[in-house]
């Protein structure tokens, strides 16, 4: 858990900076040469039958706000309960989920919203979430569904309720987005 | 020579760059002309060839080939395990034979399937593919042929894993370190595969790119030019210190990539480097504006009031006299005048500080010259092209083109002559005292007073009556010089060899 602000990305490989120093960077969904749309519409089925799975059978104490996904498919509410037995029984919580165009070759980013964040040492309290899977171990093969089995698992082996130590510092300081945040995870214990 | 003539010479000197039909002339000495020092560097054994990115790419097959003369893998395999051994094919040999009643671990540390377990599972898998299957990230379902993987077993469609691959590659910059799409498999995507998968010739050319990066930085024979738009990498016999000397003109060290350092080591250079980096200016204005408190040593400035100081450390509150630095206490009620420099407490703090203050002298001592000749280097260009017009004005003198060229070589030499003298600093700065090494700064010395005399004669205005007279001086001291700088040269590799250089740290 805990991160680091600065983990730096590997250097541009030289041999690029001198062979197309000249071209434009192209938007990314045509970096394919293929057409938008036909992008898009990929995007949208995965997304489609991922929410009617969810709907259709949620795991155990996720629900997908419905609502907020008919207004705009790439941002997703999701409520998710905290499990008998454990230091978040009786606890809701929600989830937002923002896909862009990529998704689900880029992960989605995905922070706890609303009045209650769970108190837990990998949640800061400004509901950003330090996950693995979020960022560098993410693979298109996983979904919204493999995210919140891990999120839920995640608050049911927490042992003792308290915020990341670093937690002031960092609300203070991080990006809104939280996958800009270069992630240190160094505690799978919790 | 009618005194007309002198007069337009003379009008020409004052005019400087406005004679602007000359500045689109070709300098024609630019040709490259190794000096004689050079070359005598560059004839030694130690055979470097400077490659094109094709030749890089042809060296990598050959080494991929190489390595599989013996181990008889599919070359895509052999070169992930290569870049797993970092180019290393005798360690990746080594390893190969000492794994190979059971290369189970072998394969699995360098992320491939082992190509001897594969057969029976992959046929296994294949009876079973007879209907539609779903990609499990565009959740199509779809016919065997539309879906592919690794020896994993993973499988995706084909576009999924375009877009993967593309993604990887394009976002990310990854080559030769894709792994399969699944989570949490740690399999890596070959080259063949991603050739075959990915059909933007863009893209293709950008993981190419990637993958010769990748294997230029990773293998120790190898080093791109340091030099900015430079495409070229120098490949060595074996890697070392030395002088390399690219087809782009830039002269570098090949074992750490910095401007060619003689006589100093690159591993005093690198600390050097990140000192001067570190604390140079702030040092400066410490050595000018403070002192230490003779106690705890925390950095004052004083910025007014009395002699009488007490220090601010918490832990500290030392009370001391600012002029002598020896404790308050005997001064009693003097608190303007300090009358006390020779007490032997007195003494003691102002010498501690003595032995700081100094250390730091000797630092800047050595840091202001290293200094001065970078800054002088840099006016290189200035030179050359002042030299430029010098020659010109010379060869209306009635002096043949090939007359003038002394001054081109005496530029040359000057330059080399203060390249070498700068990192004759570093060296110095580490060098602990000895007999030999007054024997070294007597060297540079002499180098140095050479070399600043051979700068004013190349900054002298040059007029008829002087001609004759100036092309012998420059010619006598840049030849002087150029043996002078060889001769230190040699002294500190002789040095090298013979061990006679103690360091400081």
């Amino acid at each position: 858990m805990l991160k680091l602000f600065k983990k730096s990305k590997d250097k541009i490989p030289k041999s690029e900076i001198i062979n197309e120093p000249k071209e434009p960077q192209k938007p990314a969904v045509s970096k394919c040469g293929k057409p938008l749309l036909l992008d898009n519409s990929r995007w949208e089925r995965r997304l489609h039958k991922e929410l009617m799975s969810l709907i259709k059978e949620p795991p155990p104490g996720v629900t997908v706000d419905t609502e907020s996904v008919q207004q705009n498919l790439s941002e997703w509410k999701i409520n998710i309960k905290g499990f008998e037995g454990t230091l978040y029984e009786g606890e809701d919580f929600q989830l937002l989920f923002k896909f862009n165009n990529k998704y689900p070759f880029d992960s989605p980013e995905v922070t706890f919203i609303g009045s209650n964040i769970p108190v837990h040492p990998h949640v800061y309290s400004n509901g950003h979430i330090c996950l693995s899977i979020l960022t560098e171990d993410w693979s298109p093969a996983l979904s919204v569904q493999s995210v919140c089995l891990s999120i839920a698992s995640m608050l049911s082996s927490c042992r003792e309720k308290k915020r990341p130590p670093d937690n002031t510092l960092y609300v203070k300081t991080c990006n809104k987005n939280p996958k800009k945040t270069k992630w240190w995870y160094h505690d799978d214990s919790v | 020579m009618d005194s007309d003539n002198d007069n337009d010479f003379l009008d020409n000197v004052d005019s400087g760059n406005v004679s602007s039909g000359d500045d689109d002339d070709d300098f024609a000495m630019e040709v490259d002309m190794p000096s004689s020092t050079e070359r005598q560097l560059e004839t030694d054994d130690y055979q470097y060839k400077v490659l094109t990115i094709d030749e890089i790419v042809l060296f990598q097959r050959e080494t991929i080939d190489e390595v599989n003369r013996v181990v008889k893998l599919s070359a895509h395999i052999t070169r992930i395990l290569l870049n797993h051994f970092k180019w290393d094919k005798e360690k990746l040999l080594e390893k190969y034979f000492d794994s190979s009643d059971d290369n189970t671990e072998f394969f699995k540390c360098a992320h491939v399937i082992n190509p001897f377990n594969k057969l029976p599972e992959a046929v296994q898998q294949r009876t079973l593919r007879s209907q539609l299957e779903e990609c499990e990230i565009c959740f199509s379902l779809l016919p065997p042929d539309s879906m592919t993987g690794l020896e994993c077993g993973h499988r995706f469609c084909l576009n999924c894993w375009r877009e993967y691959l593309t993604t990887k590659i394009v976002t990310e910059g990854l080559g030769q370190t894709i792994s399969c799409a699944a989570h949490g498999c740690d399999i890596l995507v070959d080259d063949v595969t991603v050739t075959k998968l990915v059909p933007d010739a863009r893209v293709r050319v950008k993981y190419q790119q990637l993958i010769t990066n990748s294997f230029v930085e990773c293998n120790q024979l190898l080093r791109w030019c340091p030099s900015v738009d430079c495409t070229y990498a120098v490949k060595v016999p074996y890697a070392e210190s030395r002088r390399v000397h690219c087809k782009c003109g830039h002269v570098f060290c090949f074992a750490c990539g910095e401007n060619w350092h003689d006589p100093v080591q690159c591993r005093w250079l690198k600390k050097w480097i990140k000192k001067c980096d570190d604390d140079s200016e702030t040092s400066n204005w410490i050595a000018a504006n403070t002192k230490e408190c003779p106690r705890c040593s925390v950095t004052i400035e004083k910025d007014g009031g009395c002699n009488h100081m007490v220090c601010k450390n918490q832990n500290c509150k030392h009370d001391f006299c600012w002029v002598c630095l020896g404790p308050w206490e005997p001064h009693g009620s003097s608190w303007y005048n300090c009358n006390r420099y020779d007490e032997d407490e007195a003494k003691a703090a102002r010498d501690a500080q003595e032995r700081l203050r100094s250390s730091l002298a000797r630092y800047l001592h050595y840091y202001n010259r290293y200094m001065n000749h970078m800054q002088s280097m840099k006016f290189e260009n200035k030179l050359y092209a002042s030299v430029k017009q010098k020659m010109e004005e010379m060869q209306q003198h009635n002096m043949s083109w090939i007359e003038v060229q002394f001054l081109k070589k005496a530029v040359d030499i000057l330059c080399q002559c203060r390249q070498t003298l700068m990192y004759t600093y570093v060296f110095a700065y580490y060098l602990k005292k000895n007999n030999q090494s007054q024997i070294f700064e007597d060297n540079q010395k002499d180098l140095e007073s050479a070399t600043e005399t051979l700068s004013e004669y190349l900054e002298r205005d040059i007029t008829s009556e002087n001609l004759a007279d100036i092309k012998q001086k420059v010619q006598d001291k840049y030849r002087y010089c150029e043996k002078r700088c060889t001769v230190l040269l040699k002294h500190v590799h002789e040095g090298y060899e013979k061990d006679w250089w103690d360091y400081t740290e």
